[in-house]
């Protein structure tokens, strides 16, 4: 089979658009081939090249004491004391899961295990933050379903205990779920490894499973644009995860770095072999010249442009010492991985691909990575933003039935016990986890050091939706507010931000308002943004978008594990006590979507300053052994707190709640910001 | 003092507790050595455990790939010699799939994984004694997808532990674990090596490692 014709119209159905086809003729002076707008496709598209993101991206704050190693590379990387650094990230796979949910999520999974490993650390905990529509629709139970046997299949058997997330409803999920992936990995601080391919002359190898047909144009067409009615078709862009091969490769990558002969190394994910190489040369200013016929194959007659854009998982690229390549090999060869040598490192920074003897690749690595288009797309505040806002409590009757409402509350999909999920992870290999998923953030014990970290992923999509500068600030507070309770200092954060079509000025301005309020939050707390994934076209055409969902990953360090505090109560005449003031603030609650089904005014307004006194405080009482137990109020307000306290204890509360304007469901429902519900030994 | 048992724990292609394993046994006093799968000739040891996870990432039958790994030979040799074997969730699949213990472990009644601590009765304990006391409830956490045990049809297992307040997996009888008829060969669903800190919600399982290391150290003072 011969390549098709490269036209203005096979360009285009290439997602490209008329003037990035341009450009592409202008870079290259020439017409492309076909594996070379194959590759100007996937590298200029949304999901590789954050063109649309990325200028908005450069306000978050990325620099910090702790911080070694900010976005850009696999993933982020600071310091935990002790000579040991934490290395995350959280990482989106939303349309896959949405297409085929078992596979999508799986992969989802594999793809972020793979970008902590590639950086030399061992993954060490796992979150997922997972978003659907309401659960009386069949097709989201079979979502649910499939996407939660999706996570636990590859974590459980790769080995790497799923200890937190979030699972929420929302109908504005329906056409379109949302799967973020987060990953925690340990690594010695003078053990870290970066994508980078320098050395020139220095032998370029491939690693791990053979490459198929499977993948092929997933980042560029499945994660670049919206659903519509051909999105059925798109089931064999997504791959296949085989969690067994991926252990084998964290084993024999971890045995290989340990030889002291990798330069570089950086995993095949979206836009598989193309994206790797060029990344990993576009940073090191190098090229890389690659023999495509060197590639392990698992199908025959795979063409170079097949080769170059399949998403096959479980594989890497990396750059070795020139001359130390046999070492590396018999690495690989021990956890019976292919390993191949299918280039070398060269200094004219364009990448060269040959195949079958013929040059069907001579492109500048640079314009088409580092310097690949981008774009200040236009912003537009939405005409009902301002309507939105307003919710006169006047209007709101007075709650007749406080304990009626209470138990609809806490028996409702987005506030009811999780563990119908998260009893289906492994929440415990490699024994490390002190506090369990079901409480505020999972407390992990760092691998042989008393320290902790304590994990937590959050956003609320509905305060985003109702006010998304407010809501992504609020993902931030409580996020790290969800780390202080266990008496962890936060530390840093990853973010993932899901939205809509950026082509969209309504979108765009979403975004844009998300990013603002998240740098805002995140510097006034202390945490820098180190790592992180933007997904776009969260849409399905004629359905509208799914609510600006910017949500957070938060890594909090405790110096001494053994003092993380649980959500819990722990004894009979335990003193309770409500940390932070509560005010008449029902905007964007789940009591009036519950009761009242309204989505309706403002999020709680959110004084950053209170916040962070709020922190501080946790953190001294709870490093003086002053707390039994410490919860987060946020969802369903301080009635559900204190329950969700008590359920989780056994033991039951009585409680007294300060007066609100007279009104039982303000005091026992009012989403009020900053505070916490906490215990202690009476006096 | 004797020395310390010495304890070989066996690494599969897809064992993930088996450093969760070792570092159980070395808590609770012993000597531990990695053995990769391909190692057919064993080191001179007291006692061998073969860990949890997913050997050949349990695509077919769960341990029935495993059990034909070169090192497999020589632990069938040792445990016919009476050298204690522990099994742990995907080891003790594989020593049942050797022929080491009788029956099989089959999905969970739910068909879904199953993450959650549960409580074991101690009933026989074979050569494994100490605090291992019959009647003992043992607060362990079980982590599998297969982990139903179904008995042989013509032979009754010696039950070693059994699930208190019924089975998280459909288990027969409620069975976690089961003994072979000489006594040295031990084989169970919950995870011990994840039960031997306080820090991490209980220290049942070292009753049950210590007992195993006892009974290594008894077996190496009978060969002299």
């Amino acid at each position: 089979m011969s390549d098709p014709e490269v036209d203005l119209e096979l360009a285009r159905a290439h997602g490209l658009s008329d003037h990035e086809a341009a450009l592409v003729f202008e870079i290259l002076g020439r017409k492309p081939t076909y594996p070379e707008l194959g590759i100007f496709s996937v590298m200029w598209s949304e999901h590789c090249s954050y063109k649309s993101s990325k200028k908005l991206l450069q306000t978050l704050p990325t620099k910090g004491a702790c911080v070694i190693q900010g976005p850009g590379e696999n993933a982020g990387v600071v310091d935990i004391g002790d000579g040991n650094v934490c290395v995350f990230k959280i990482e989106s796979h939303n349309h896959p899961s949405y297409v085929e949910p078992h596979a999508g999520a799986a992969t989802g999974v594999g793809g972020i295990l793979r970008d902590i490993f590639t950086m030399g650390a061992r993954p060490l905990a796992s979150l997922d933050s997972l978003r659907f529509g309401p659960l009386d629709d069949p097709q989201q139970r079979y979502l649910v379903r499939g996407v939660v046997s999706g996570v636990g299949s590859y974590g459980n058997c790769f080995g790497c205990a799923t200890v937190g997330g979030e699972v929420t409803f929302h109908p504005r999920y329906r056409k379109n779920i949302l799967v973020n992936a987060m990953n925690v990995g340990i690594a010695r601080a003078d053990g870290i490894f970066l994508a980078k391919a320098a050395g020139i002359g220095n032998p370029v190898i491939y690693v791990g499973s053979k490459t198929g047909r499977d993948g092929i144009h997933g980042a560029s067409l499945l994660a670049s644009s919206e659903f519509d009615e051909h999105t059925e078709e798109m089931r064999p862009t997504v791959q296949l995860g085989d969690p067994f091969t991926e252990k084998l490769l964290l084993e024999a990558c971890l045995e290989a770095m340990k030889t002291g002969a990798i330069v570089g190394i950086q995993d095949m994910g979206a836009a598989g072999l193309t994206c790797s190489s060029f990344e990993m040369a576009s940073r090191s200013g190098t090229g890389i010249e690659m023999d495509l016929d060197r590639v392990p194959q698992r199908e025959t007659n795979m063409t170079p442009y097949e080769l170059l854009l399949s998403e096959s998982q479980e594989r890497m690229l990396l750059v070795a010492e020139a001359g130390r390549e046999q070492e590396i090999l018999d690495v690989f060869a021990k956890w019976d991985l292919d390993a191949a040598l299918v280039g070398r490192v060269t200094n004219d920074g364009k990448m060269r691909v040959r195949w079958h003897g013929q040059t069907v690749v001579d492109i500048p690595v640079d314009p088409v990575a580092a310097s690949s288009p981008v774009y200040e797309r236009p912003q537009a505040r939405p005409a009902d933003f301002e309507a939105r806002q307003k919710l006169d409590l006047a209007t709101v009757p007075i709650e007749p039935d406080p304990s009626g409402a209470l138990l609809e509350l806490l028996g409702s999909p987005n506030l009811c016990s999780r563990e119908w999920v998260y009893r289906q992870y492994d929440q415990l290999v490699q024994s490390s986890t002190v506090l369990r998923p079901g409480g505020d953030a999972a407390v992990v014990r760092v691998p042989e050091t008393e320290r902790g970290l304590a994990l937590k992923t959050d956003c609320n999509p509905r305060y985003c939706a109702q006010d998304p500068y407010l809501g992504a600030m609020h993902a931030v507070a409580e996020a790290a507010r969800n780390v202080a309770v266990t008496g962890a200092k936060p530390l840093a954060a990853t973010n993932c931000l899901n939205f809509g079509s950026p082509e969209r000025p309504e979108c765009m301005w979403e975004f844009a308002e998300s990013v603002r309020g998240m740098g805002e939050a995140c510097r006034a707390l202390g945490v820098p943004i180190v790592s992180g994934n933007v997904s776009f076209y969260n849409e399905t055409s004629g359905e509208g978008s799914i609510p600006p969902t910017p949500t957070i990953g938060m890594v909090g360090l405790l110096d001494d594990v053994s003092r993380a505090v649980p959500a819990a109560f722990r004894g009979a005449g335990d003193a309770v006590i409500l940390f932070g003031e509560t005010f008449a603030e029902l905007g964007a609650s789940e009591y009036l979507a519950v009761r009242h089904g309204l989505e309706r005014g403002a999020p709680p307004a959110l004084d950053l300053a209170a916040e962070q006194r709020l922190h501080a405080l946790l953190f001294e009482a709870a490093n003086r052994g002053l707390l039994r137990s410490a919860h987060d109020c946020s969802e369903g307000g301080a009635a559900i707190a204190l329950a969700e306290c008590a359920i989780r204890s056994g033991f039951g509360v009585e409680a007294t709640l300060p007066d609100v304007g007279g009104r039982p469901e303000l005091a026992l429902f009012s989403e009020s910001a900053s505070r916490a519900v906490v215990s202690c030994t009476a006096a | 003092m004797p020395k310390p048992a010495r304890i070989g724990v066996v690494m599969f292609p897809g064992s993930n507790d088996d450093r969760d394993l070792a570092r159980g046994f070395a808590l609770c006093g012993a000597e531990v050595e990695m053995i990769w799968h391909k190692d057919a000739r064993l080191p001179e040891l007291d006692g061998i455990g073969i860990p949890g996870g997913f050997s050949y990432g349990d695509y077919l039958r769960c341990g029935a790939m495993a059990r034909f790994s070169p090192v497999m030979r020589s632990v069938v040799q040792l445990a016919a010699m009476g050298r204690p074997v522990l099994g742990v969730c995907n080891g003790f699949q594989i020593l049942c799939e050797s022929g080491l213990l009788p029956g099989a472990l089959v999905r969970n009644r739910d068909l879904r994984f199953v993450c959650v601590d549960t409580r074991v009765a101690v009933e026989e304990r074979g050569l494994f004694r100490g605090e291992l006391t019959p009647g003992r409830e043992l607060l362990i956490p079980v982590k599998h997808g297969e982990g139903a045990y179904v008995p042989d049809a013509e032979r009754k297992p010696r039950v070693a532990f059994r699930y208190v307040g019924g089975s998280p997996n459909g288990s027969t009888d409620d069975i976690a674990g089961i003994v072979s008829d000489a006594g040295n060969v031990i084989g169970l669903m919950p995870h011990p090596e994840h039960a031997v800190e306080a820090l991490l919600g209980s220290t049942d399982g070292g009753v049950l490692l210590r007992a195993f290391l006892a009974a290594c150290v008894d077996a190496r003072q009978a060969r002299r």
